[in-house]
């Protein structure tokens, strides 16, 4: 029994990390399904979006001494309206046409905002440290020592995915959201605003990254290019989940980040590759994606 | 990562900004009296702060200090973003050789673009001067009587930190190595220094590179090894990255000791003292090291971001100030004719700057000077901004650098 436990200990340790990491590719990749399933728009500034959320983070502690409480709920207000700006002078042109323009046009303003924040404070990163309220000593799980602050990570992340799940499927202005994507026409001849709730969900999506951007200040160096690197195995997650569905979304990214995790293990080297591996064996045998409708 | 957003468009980049990056067509008529100067590095990814326009401002500054212009010569200074891949920066370096007719190419972090780069120049005759590399390969089976590498290498790293370490009584390691040619020559000179100072070397894992942004997994497998030692061959963002959550784990709190093998001041900036304290590493050069480094400092101004020198922008400053003054010893037109003849003039004159002190270059193209074992101040200790290195030992210049006799370079082969 020991020895079973001894060789099974890897696996719940990098399966335990491997939840941390799913956290953010389900916030980041629930973003993106919220955007695409709503708007149609494939928002390639999503990683840079992410990126500035954790950016603002710093400079409300570096400029106004706001801590990480405030910024959870600041800097994804703030990045939220910077989207709405976007869509509201760019994007929202863009919706007649096809997803290759929504997608252009996003990629260049990604370019531009890792392009900013690089001239501004360079690629070496901004310190931010994990909240004081966290400073404790790591949590034994039997089989390794958990920082306090990565349970935070996955209890916050699943809340958050959960509530916007119910959001979308379980509410009124979730069904109305839904209505208008099948015939926005017909919902806007019912007196719904349309335009204004395209607008209100690409804030939304957008906020949802800066908020993992929050998240992800304390434990990984903030540079310009933290999201870029997130963004490619984002976008795999979201076509193994099924693109535009929502649950797909959150479920494959918990699972590929313990997918990931195990193959640390086994095979490091592989393990930025393996999440592209999974996406075409999905994509040969459910072209859709594992939730995704046809 | 495999691939990201930045690789995905090298190919075209690379196409697109090379028409930007050599804009010195119009200088034909002086071109007999012209030297022109390519500083290649990282402009936009991870290496950016320690290299970058930072270099390229170093660079700047040698060429006016030389003097060499108020003499009647003309030099050209321009600058490129390899993007740390290699098929990028031997495209930009086969432009500026054979079609822009340039001397000499500077800086060139990241070992795989470095490699390619010394190939070329070679073959072209030209001058490399290697700031911004690590693989001791440079001097070793790739040694080239067309390359200078100038400020460290990865042997000069492992016999810094690695003795330190191992002398301290760490004598079993585990590796945390960048997958790439950097990463590989790092952690084989390093494990070569433990084991032959009697330590063990108990395994290692290799991270993708670049993209990897998580280093959780890979530093608790590290603890499981129960090595004393983890040496982290990796740099910038990797580093910080690795340290950081090294931190946030508490790994060293076990007693578990972290080796930063390649750690620059930018690093140390980003981390914050907090987190940096009492990591121990050893660079060639330091802004605060001395009056002749912080005169130096002074004189360079204000970098980009504001940050201090890093030891490769400092290198930059120096290979190009002494290759200027052999340029001037032989002549333009004799040190345009023939690279190889440049870097034997050079190699001929003693070195003097105020970033190394006086030094000397040896046959198979290894600049030498002392390295400098460094500790990260704890906040108490540190007074001013980026005051943040107290000097632990210097390690001669004779001792610094990988002897000769074991490099393997053809070059010094009798």
């Amino acid at each position: 029994m020991t020895e079973l436990w001894y060789d099974l200990e890897p696996f719940l340790q990098q399966g335990t990390l491997g939840l941390v990491n799913g956290a953010f590719y389900a916030l980041l990749s629930l973003g993106l399904a919220v955007i695409f399933g709503m708007l149609n728009v494939i928002n390639f500034a999503h990683g840079a979006q992410f990126m500035l959320g954790a950016v603002v983070a710093w400079m409300l502690l570096s400029y106004a001494g706001i801590g990480y409480w405030g910024a959870l709920i600041l800097s994804p207000l703030l990045v939220g309206l910077l989207g709405v700006a976007i869509e509201r002078t760019m994007i929202s042109r863009l919706y007649k046409l096809d997803h290759l323009y929504g997608l252009l046009l996003t990629f260049g303003l990604a370019l531009i905002i890792e392009g900013v924040v690089r001239n501004q404070y360079g690629v070496s990163g901004l310190p931010y440290g994990v909240p004081d309220a966290f400073r404790m000593p790591p949590v034994d799980l039997g089989y390794m020592l958990m920082p306090a602050y990565r349970f935070w990570i996955v209890v916050v992340s699943i809340m958050v995915c959960l509530g916007t799940w119910y959001a979308i499927e379980k509410t009124k202005i979730g069904s109305y959201l839904r209505a208008a994507v099948e015939r926005p026409q017909l919902v806007q001849a019912f007196g719904v605003n349309v335009p204004l709730m395209m607008t209100a969900t690409y804030g939304a999506g957008v906020a949802l990254a800066a908020f993992a951007g929050v998240l992800a200040a304390p434990i990984y160096s903030v540079h310009p290019a933290m999201g870029a690197n997130f963004i490619i195995i984002v976008f795999a997650v979201v076509v193994i989940g099924g693109m535009g569905s929502i649950m797909g979304s959150v479920v494959a990214g918990y699972m590929l980040g313990v997918v990931e995790g195990f193959v640390r293990v086994w095979w490091p080297e592989a393990s930025a590759t393996v999440v592209f591996v999974i996406m075409a064996i999905v994509l040969l045998l459910r072209p859709a994606g594992l939730f995704g409708r046809k | 990562m495999a691939f990201n957003r930045r690789t995905l468009l090298a190919g075209a980049a690379a196409g697109a900004a090379l028409p930007l990056v050599t804009p010195l067509r119009h200088a034909r008529a002086q071109a007999a009296n012209t030297i022109r100067i390519g500083v290649m590095n990282d402009q936009s990814g991870l290496y950016r702060d320690l290299t970058g326009p930072g270099s390229t401002q170093c660079v700047r500054l040698a060429v006016q200090e030389s003097g060499i212009t108020t003499r009647g010569v003309n030099v050209e200074v321009a600058e490129a973003d390899h993007q740390n891949r290699p098929d990028v920066g031997s495209t930009v370096v086969r432009q500026w050789l054979d079609r822009d007719n340039f001397d000499v190419i500077v800086d060139v972090p990241t070992s795989s673009v470095a490699l390619a780069v010394n190939t070329l120049c070679r073959e072209r005759n030209k001058v490399f001067l290697c700031s911004g590399a690590a693989t001791s390969d440079l001097t070793g089976p790739a040694c080239s009587p067309n390359t200078i590498h100038w400020t460290y290498d990865t042997w000069m790293l492992a016999r810094g930190t690695g003795g330190a370490m191992v002398a301290a009584g760490g004598r079993t390691w585990f590796f945390i190595t960048a997958d790439y040619a950097f990463g590989h020559a790092l952690e084989r000179d390093v494990s070569n220094f433990v084991r032959n100072a009697g330590g063990q070397i108990l395994g290692s894992v290799r991270t993708p590179f670049p993209g990897t942004t998580d280093f959780s997994s890979f530093l608790l497998q590290a603890q499981q090894s129960r090595a004393q030692v983890i040496g982290l061959a990796n740099a910038g963002g990797d580093t910080i990255n690795s340290i950081k959550q090294a931190a946030e784990f508490g790994i060293t709190r076990r007693g578990t000791r972290l080796a930063g093998l390649l750690v620059f001041i930018s690093d140390v900036h980003a981390l914050g003292l907090p987190t940096a304290q009492g990591l121990v590493f050893t660079e060639t050069f330091y802004w605060d090291l001395n009056d002749r480094t912080r005169a130096f400092t002074q004189r360079v101004g204000r970098m980009p971001n504001d940050i201090r020198p890093s030891m490769i922008q400092a290198g930059c400053y120096s290979a190009v100030l002494h290759y200027l003054k052999a340029v001037e010893a032989m002549g333009v037109a004799a040190a345009k004719a023939s690279g190889a003849a440049t870097i034997e003039r050079m190699k001929a004159m003693p070195t003097s700057d105020d970033c190394f002190g006086e030094g000397t270059i040896r046959p198979d193209g290894r600049k030498i000077h002392p390295a400098y074992l460094f500790q990260v101040k704890t906040p108490q200790e540190s007074r001013a901004p980026w005051d943040y290195y107290k000097l632990l030992g210097t390690i001669p210049a004779n001792e610094a650098f990988r002897p000769i006799t074991e490099g393997n370079c053809p070059l010094v082969r009798t």
